[in-house]
């Protein structure tokens, strides 16, 4: 397959991973195996969910940011902030006292992401009125979900609402606003504080897009790191009247679970967490799902208060951006702040791009091979294969479960000797001697794996 | 290559089985996801008349590169008269079926629709037998 086609995210580091697996038991795409001791990835199966970074016991797995003094590369500099990043901090903190932070990082604007979800609304509702697209439509907000479908379920790709996320129609409104005041396109540096990173990819790689508003990504935990110290050390900084969240009640739980859903007209469904997700889009697949009208669905459980890149407990984030909503009178939010004009003075120019045009391709992690004869024959074969396998996925092969062992073998991307079932009843057969089975097991799980560690979590003189 | 699921009537909670791992055994021969989505509907819906009529049933599945043939048998209490139930909204399931969701008399005129070929036999009293055929190399209906 294409390797190198898609942007990841994530990056394995081989110097840290000690080929635990247990990023490889979570995957919901089945895109990891271990080799050498060590986590590899296929890169063309995996959805960027971040399930394995969640998963890693000692922090291998990493999140790339752009270079944050990237930003000055441009003389304006925006930072587009998702409300999750203000739902971490306690009730006190101020959404201005984020902002003078990020200021003082060195952005000339600090725009709230969620505005951008003001265009979306409208746009939704015109394709809802569009009778002639399959139902339920599915939200593209997460970009994980758009990569789950291409990869596990291609065939609801014509379900997607095909309308772009609010930080695209965000970035779009900044630009626009600083060239009428007359900067150049050149020199304005969009900024996004990133929840996750499938948004990274998105940014990196858009699905269904030719080119994207946003110049670079900067992690939230970063941001979040510097505001805590900066919000200790208070007296160093200067910022403006405390003033209220400038974004709508229900715009500003837009990211959280049932945040957009409920927006949307109709019989609508939110429902958060790859597993969960994956299970419902197997019974829509199937046919057995009807009624439904819109899905929201997020790969993160409460949505994006549960991405990666949050360093708050997900609940406690989700809570204050509800209690903030409800607690928003009308009137308290304005949209309009001194730097910026409400979004929806622009909406004329902003619903001219918030549609997806480009075709989102399947990128079907299943196909055995383009030729149908060939699929075959391999389809044929990875079956006689699963006859021998024990069917414990026990993971000991490095691949996550027998199945995928066997489709591994016809692929030409692994062994039968791999399974340790199998070797063991060579051995009692004596087709295998002993040194030639651990010297397979070594070449899956690597030499460290064999030796006396009182480093490691859980033992003797436990140290990282 | 052959495969057989076995249904239980009634059971409702495991209906859809059979399709999702056909569904994947399509998938990786790289079939067109609009004909997977026709192989599916049509399993489904036959799958689901077992559970709702009958005491329990066999499909059996013949796939090659190009076909899938799909017979689908059950000793229910059989179709009188197959013409009537081959119309849209004519159903004889329970109320307690419908209740779930099903029932909606539809399961065999889809079927029919979604098939490239569909032959359907019954004996009152004894059970019936579907023979669903799909092309795999055509998107057309």
């Amino acid at each position: 397959m294409e390797k190198g086609f898609f942007h990841h995210a994530l990056t394995i580091r081989e110097d840290i991973c000690t080929g635990c697996s247990l990023c490889m038991r979570v995957c919901p795409t089945e895109a990891l195996r271990i080799r050498d001791g060590k986590a590899k990835l296929i890169e063309d199966r995996c959805v960027d969910c971040g399930e394995c970074f969640r998963s890693c016991p000692v922090h291998a797995i990493i999140i790339e940011q752009d270079d944050f003094s990237r930003i000055f590369d441009y003389k304006h500099r925006v930072a587009l902030v998702p409300a999750v990043l203000h739902g971490q901090f306690r009730h006190e903190v101020s959404m201005s006292e984020i902002s003078a932070v990020l200021r003082s990082l060195g952005f000339t604007w600090v725009y709230e992401v969620e505005h951008g979800a003001e265009i979306l609304k409208p746009a939704i509702d015109d394709l809802m009125n569009v009778r002639t697209l399959p139902r339920p439509l599915i939200s593209s907000y997460c970009p994980a979900i758009v990569r789950l479908i291409q990869v596990r379920f291609p065939a609801l790709i014509r379900n997607l609402a095909t309308v772009k996320a609010p930080l695209e129609m965000a970035a779009f409104y900044c630009r626009r606003v600083l060239r009428d005041r007359g900067a150049h396109n050149a020199e304005i540096g969009v900024f996004y504080v990133t929840p996750c990173a499938a948004k990274i990819a998105a940014v990196k790689s858009p699905v269904g897009e030719e080119s994207t508003p946003i110049s670079g990504v900067i992690n939230m935990d970063f941001i979040y790191n510097k505001i805590n110290r900066t919000l200790r050390n208070k007296g160093e900084l200067k910022y403006g009247d405390d003033h209220a969240y400038s974004v709508d009640p229900d715009t500003l739980v837009w990211s959280l679970t049932n945040g957009e859903a409920s927006c949307v007209n109709g019989s609508t469904l939110a429902i958060d967490g790859m597993n969960n997700v994956t299970e419902f889009l197997e019974q829509l697949e199937n046919d057995e799902i009807t009624g439904v009208d819109y899905l929201e669905l997020r790969a993160c459980d409460e949505g994006c208060a549960g991405g990666v890149l949050l360093s708050s407990n997900r609940f406690l984030v989700a809570e204050r951006l509800r209690n903030k909503a409800r607690t928003l009178k009308p009137g308290d939010s304005s949209p309009e702040t001194e730097e910026f004009p409400d979004i929806e003075s622009y909406s004329g120019y902003l619903m001219n791009k918030v549609r997806i045009t480009e075709e989102i391709k399947p990128r079907s992690m299943y196909r055995l091979s383009g030729d149908r004869d060939e699929a075959m024959k391999m389809m044929k074969r990875s079956r006689r294969i699963m006859c021998w396998l024990p069917g414990t996925d026990c993971g000991l092969c490095g691949a996550p479960s027998c199945q995928a062992l066997s489709e591994d073998i016809v692929r030409h991307r692994g062994d039968i000797s791999q399974c340790a079932f199998i070797r063991e009843s060579n051995m009692e057969r004596q087709l295998m001697d002993r040194e030639r089975s651990s010297e397979i097991m070594r070449r899956i799980w690597g030499d460290n794996n064999f030796t006396k560690n009182c480093n490691k979590k859980g033992a003797e003189n436990e140290s990282n | 290559m052959t495969f057989e699921y076995k249904v239980q009537g009634g059971d409702f909670t495991h209906a859809g089985y059979a399709s999702s791992q056909v569904k994947k055994m399509l998938k990786q021969l790289g079939v067109d996801s609009v004909v997977i989505k026709r192989v599916v509907v049509c399993l489904y819906e036959a799958e689901v008349n077992i559970v709702a009529h009958a005491r329990d049933g066999i499909i059996s599945i013949v796939l090659d590169t190009d076909t899938i043939l799909m017979k689908l048998t059950d000793n229910g209490p059989g179709i009188a008269n197959i013409e009537q139930a081959m119309q849209k909204g004519y159903s004889t399931a329970s109320p307690e079926v419908r209740e779930m969701g099903f029932g909606a008399g539809m399961g065999l005129p889809n079927i029919s629709a979604n098939a490239d070929r569909f032959l359907i036999t019954s004996e009152p009293g004894t059970g019936t037998a579907l023979e669903i055929t799909i092309n795999l190399n055509s998107a057309a209906v």
